[in-house]
């Protein structure tokens, strides 16, 4: 299958902390690829290094054949073929739930008001939100909120989708809804890297799941494999703790 | 001309007798409120950004440092860092008469140099300190309103594609500039009063005209109670502008 993202040797230093120390990786193209490990392993930053939101201290991410940390590559371009849904969901306070899914489509791909609209109706329908078109972030619950973020980053189209902790600041009774519509998302074929710790949600629908510590690769097999079979005995330890 | 007492005290007919002189000086106080506000919101903004320009990648990360950030910064700490009064002086008395002199004006020189100076020099320099003061001012309230923007909105719209520019005019701004209007009322407020300060070098505004009738009459109860009241009008009046347009632009701000 195709390979739509590549990270070769990838470092990243905050100062004098080293928080990835050399990852080597490959997605293909409609693979579900789950990050999981400890907090503070690394792989936030590992999922931000894949869009240019995080520069790389060393080595290289190259999305598509194109180098995400290369001075000259526009990450504008890059970016809007990549969607990333964040743990705090981050929707623009000050717009509404439509004018929050319009703002790129309109912008970014020129799209007019009218077909924006009817992509944002579509998408919204889709994760069962309509509803609240027209209502303001602080007027939904925090798995609304969700939703609408995932909502807003599908109508970019983009070919992959990054998840960063989407169901961490969840409160419990919410994560059902949101994990949902990310299984329905990796049923439709779409290729995403999703940092979790939903053990439930990676062993169900991940074709791969990495397991991150100390900004290192430790492990990396199919679910069964992985939670399974575990070779590493850190990838034992931690399963242990969270399984 | 009849004396005319309020209160027994109060010679009214002063006021009245210069009424035009009081009038021409509110509208000139406002007029340079006025511009200064708009200039010195123009240039706070752009200094502002100066403050925070900064860029991941070699040539252009120094030249936001040294071309953009160091002078700005610089810039800001004069402007707060010394009297509005001595800056006004310094730039009607040292600074203008470079540019524009008579003799050898930098900009303009000879008889058109001698009939700006002589007819709108106070005005030009009072305005322009006005302006360069505010504009230090209300580049601190740029600069905290746009940093005390959480990262995270800045990461979403860049995640979608949406160039800097775009995210600072369409994502930052607008919830920014929402918690800078109550700073910007009060900086608007302070620069309705600071223009008194430029009668100092003779622009016919309100304080000046008090200055005028209470040299004529040797009284000061009247001339500068009457502005007092004027410019206290005006204060108010702002100050109920920036409210209203606080409660319109302040929905959807609380997460």
């Amino acid at each position: 299958m195709e390979e739509v993202i590549r990270v070769k040797a990838l470092t990243k230093k905050f100062g004098h902390l080293s928080v990835l120390r050399g990852i080597d990786c490959s997605i293909h193209a409609s693979e579900v690829v789950c990050v999981i490990g400890p907090s503070g392993s690394g792989k936030s930053t590992f999922l931000r290094c894949l869009n240019g939101l995080e520069d790389a201290s060393s080595g290289e991410v190259l999305v598509r054949g194109v180098s995400v940390h290369d001075s000259k590559t526009n990450l504008d371009t890059l970016r809007a073929d990549i969607g990333m849904v964040f743990q705090r969901f981050n929707l623009f306070p000050h717009k509404t739930v439509l004018e929050n899914i319009i703002l790129a489509p309109t912008k970014v791909h020129g799209l007019t008001l009218a077909q924006a609209r009817a992509r944002a109706s579509e998408l919204l329908n889709k994760v069962d939100l309509l509803d609240k078109i027209d209502a303001y972030p602080n007027q939904l619950s925090g798995g609304q909120q969700q939703r609408a973020a995932i909502s807003r980053a599908l109508a970019m189209q983009p070919s992959i989708m990054l998840f960063d902790e989407p169901t961490s600041s969840l409160d419990p009774e919410m994560v059902g809804e949101v994990l949902v519509v990310m299984q329905a998302l990796a049923e439709e074929g779409m290729t995403m890297v999703v940092v979790t710790h939903e053990m439930g949600f990676a062993r169900q629908v991940a074709d791969r799941v990495l397991f991150i510590d100390e900004g290192v690769v430790v492990e990396e097999g199919t679910p069964s494999e992985l939670f399974d079979h575990p070779k590493e005995e850190r990838t034992q330890r931690f399963l242990s703790k969270v399984l | 001309m009849e004396q005319v007492l309020w209160f027994g005290w109060f010679r009214v007919d002063i006021i009245t007798e210069y009424g035009v002189l009081f009038w021409r000086g509110l509208q000139m106080t406002v007029l340079v409120t006025l511009i200064c506000i708009l200039q010195g919101t123009t240039l706070g903004l752009a200094i502002g950004m100066a403050r925070l320009a900064h860029s991941r990648h070699a040539p252009i990360k120094q030249l936001c440092q040294f071309a953009l950030r160091w002078p700005a910064t610089v810039y800001v700490s004069f402007f707060r860092g010394t009297p509005l009064f001595v800056q006004i002086l310094l730039i009607h008395f040292a600074f203008l008469p470079l540019f524009i002199n008579p003799s050898d004006g930098l900009l303009l020189s000879g008889e058109t140099a001698r009939n700006l100076k002589q007819n709108y020099g106070a005005f030009l320099s009072g305005v322009l300190a006005l302006t360069l003061n505010a504009g230090a001012y209300i580049s601190e309230i740029f600069r905290a309103g746009i940093q005390s923007i959480d990262r995270g909105q800045v990461e979403a719209s860049r995640s979608l594609g949406l160039s800097f520019s775009r995210t600072m005019f369409h994502v930052v701004l607008p919830q920014a500039f929402r918690r800078m209007l109550p700073p910007l009322g009060n900086n608007a407020i302070s620069l309705l009063k600071d223009s008194s300060l430029i009668s100092a070098i003779g622009l016919a505004e309100l304080a000046y005209a008090a200055r005028t009738v209470a040299g004529a009459y040797s009284r000061y109860w009247e001339p500068y109670l009457t502005i007092s009241l004027m410019y206290w009008i005006l204060t108010l009046g702002l100050a109920n502008m920036v409210k209203k347009l606080e409660a319109r632009y302040g929905r959807g701000d609380s997460r």
